[in-house]
């Protein structure tokens, strides 16, 4: 896998970013680079990359997050550091973006600066099992609402098409065909297919990024893997 | 296949609203469920529907008061601070008995409280939080699939009945996500005579109010409502039997909370310990048969809640008080353990 020395993930809400930007920084950190995520959610005040703070700092990544974040001040203020991730070019940079269009606001602020420095990945994630990108029509819809607030274009798809607990390996082949006339209409290559590890290990398609899931106190027995609880 | 999507609770709230046939959405942002209204802006431009952000709460309970006199499918969607701003309206809308759904994605209260999930306005849902005498179906998702199909058959119920149904969620059912389908929606239509729909001079003019100042009037409008809340309570409690078949202890839990009760009964049982769970999925009618059976076999009740105990006054009269129930429960945004709930049923297994 070849890495830009800045990664940004964005898309629609609830598209998995998250997830896939805390695996990829672990995954760059485990190839021994020197590797800084930042948090610049200003929609969601819940699932932050900040609830990997853990996993993050046992792997030596370096987490900037905003001051407020898990907290209850649902405030989207965005932390000063943050621009360290384009000044900064000893480091590999990953940036979580907030969802649609109006996450991507936050975004414009480092674009002169990326632009600049031309080493940079805008990566649109994808799952095409979400209700309101449920066509590649509607997908490519997000994805100028996008463009268009941050004021930098996509260069890369990534393929993170699932179910949550009920995702199957078919149920990662059924979404090729979408993923493909997603490709066509942006003009923008599948870097990447993401999927839960188990899953991931069972796929026959190159790359893959297997994930590593925050498992869920709410979890019900029947989603836990190997219906073991929890907290044993 | 094509037919499972992934969704967001609050999500799957709005989507299965369109579907119930809901063209109308009146609201004002409020966290943990401005997906909803989030959703319904990006929606209902392109299906000919209405969204319309308010000024406020109480504006947007009003809206809805006026949209469900002409009788159409209309809802609402706050947070608990939100909620009580729109009390006087869900008052007003049961003295009209118009049908509306309106939805609740709790958070820590009282007062503004914070944006963590909260069970804590059951007594508000449940009992009142308007003035006068009122009920409201009170629906409890523990899923998103539930999230779905209780907002499709909280309209039907509202229709049905013509009073306002609630959904009665909290916020982290609201945020999580989980993949889900719309398959078995099943969309009931009822006649409205009372619609204000326009008289097209052809018939009398029908009216929409809730005032009455006549005394025995109103005492007779009064009668009359709680006639057919009778008829709820008799026909529509909905719950869940988890692991009841031989159980000398009854969790009950609605919600969240019974999605962290049913990870310490399989703990539990590992253990040896004969527990099982009912889970109202109505809070209003509570399902109190299932429960009075319950205590005929069950040696111990534990109530499960992120409240300082509200839905355990049900329990208790349900169940006539003859056994003893105890309360398990987290607050203010804190949501109990497995850990937690197990230790209780430990302790209730012992008699204490």
């Amino acid at each position: 896998m070849e890495h830009k020395r800045l990664t940004l993930f964005a898309g629609h809400f609830g598209s998995g970013k998250t997830n896939i930007a805390v695996n990829y920084a672990l995954h760059l950190a485990a190839e021994g680079n020197k590797v800084c995520i930042a948090d610049l959610d200003i929609v969601n005040p819940y699932f932050r990359t900040k609830d990997s703070a853990a996993v993050l700092d046992a792997a030596g990544v370096h987490l900037i997050s905003p001051t407020f974040a898990n907290t209850n001040v649902d405030l989207p203020a965005l932390p000063a550091e943050a621009y360290r991730l384009v000044t900064d070019k000893s480091i590999y940079g990953i940036m979580d973006i907030g969802g649609d269009d109006r996450g991507a606001y936050a975004l414009g602020r480092y674009v002169p600066a990326m632009k600049e420095e031309g080493n940079y990945r805008m990566v649109f994630v994808a799952n095409c099992y979400r209700p309101l990108t449920r066509t590649p029509e509607e997908a490519l819809e997000v994805m100028r609402e996008i463009e268009a607030a941050c004021g930098l274009q996509f260069t890369d798809i990534i393929n993170n098409s699932n179910l949550a607990s009920e995702t199957t390996p078919e149920t990662v082949l059924a979404s090729l065909d979408y993923m493909e006339k997603l490709s066509q209409l942006s003009g923008l290559p599948i870097w990447l297919t993401t999927a839960e590890k188990a899953v991931a290990s069972q796929l026959d398609l190159s790359p893959v990024l297997p994930l590593t899931l925050q498992e869920k106190y709410f979890d019900l027995p029947s989603q836990k893997p190997g219906n073991r609880p929890l907290w044993g | 296949m094509a037919q499972r999507v992934l969704m967001k609770g609050n999500e799957a709230i709005a989507e299965a609203a369109i579907r119930a046939g809901c063209r109308h959405y009146f609201g004002y942002p409020i966290t943990p469920q401005t997906e909803i209204a989030a959703y319904m802006a990006k929606k209902m431009p392109k299906i000919g529907g209405v969204f319309l952000q308010a000024e406020s709460e109480i504006a947007s309970i009003n809206m809805v008061y006026g949209a469900a006199a002409t009788g159409c499918r209309v809802m609402t969607s706050s947070s608990s601070p939100g909620i009580s701003l729109k009390s006087e309206g869900l008052s007003y809308i049961a003295g009209s008995d118009v049908p509306a759904l309106v939805v609740n994605v709790q958070r820590g209260g009282p007062g503004l409280g914070g944006i963590q999930p909260s069970q804590s306005d059951y007594f508000q849902a449940t009992k009142g939080g308007g003035h006068g005498d009122y009920r409201m179906i009170v629906l409890a998702p523990a899923s998103v699939q539930e999230m779905a199909s209780l907002t499709i058959k909280g309209f039907n119920l509202a229709d049905k009945y013509s009073m306002t149904s609630m959904i009665l969620a909290d916020g982290t059912i609201g945020q999580m996500m989980e993949p889900i389908s719309f398959e078995d929606a099943e969309i009931e239509v009822y006649e409205k005579p009372w619609a204000l729909t326009g008289t097209e001079g052809k018939r009398k003019h029908n009216i929409v109010n809730s005032l009455y100042l006549q005394p025995d009037a109103l005492e007779k409008k009064n009668f009359e409502r709680f006639e057919r809340y009778k008829i709820v309570e008799e026909n529509e409690p909905l719950w869940e039997e988890y692991m009841m078949e031989d159980a000398e202890i009854c969790v009950v839990a609605f919600g969240i909370a019974s999605r962290v009760a049913k990870n310490a009964i399989v703990a539990a049982r590992a253990e040896g310990i004969k527990v099982g769970l009912i889970r109202p999925i109505t809070l209003w009618p509570f399902p109190a048969k299932p429960l009075a059976a319950a205590a005929d076999k069950v040696k111990a009740f534990i109530s499960v809640e992120l409240s300082m105990g509200q839905m355990i006054e049900d329990v208790k009269l349900a169940t006539s008080c003859r056994k003893p129930v105890t309360l398990c429960n987290r607050v203010g945004g804190m949501i109990p353990s497995p850990d937690q709930v197990l230790e209780s049923i430990r302790k209730a297994q012992k008699g204490e």
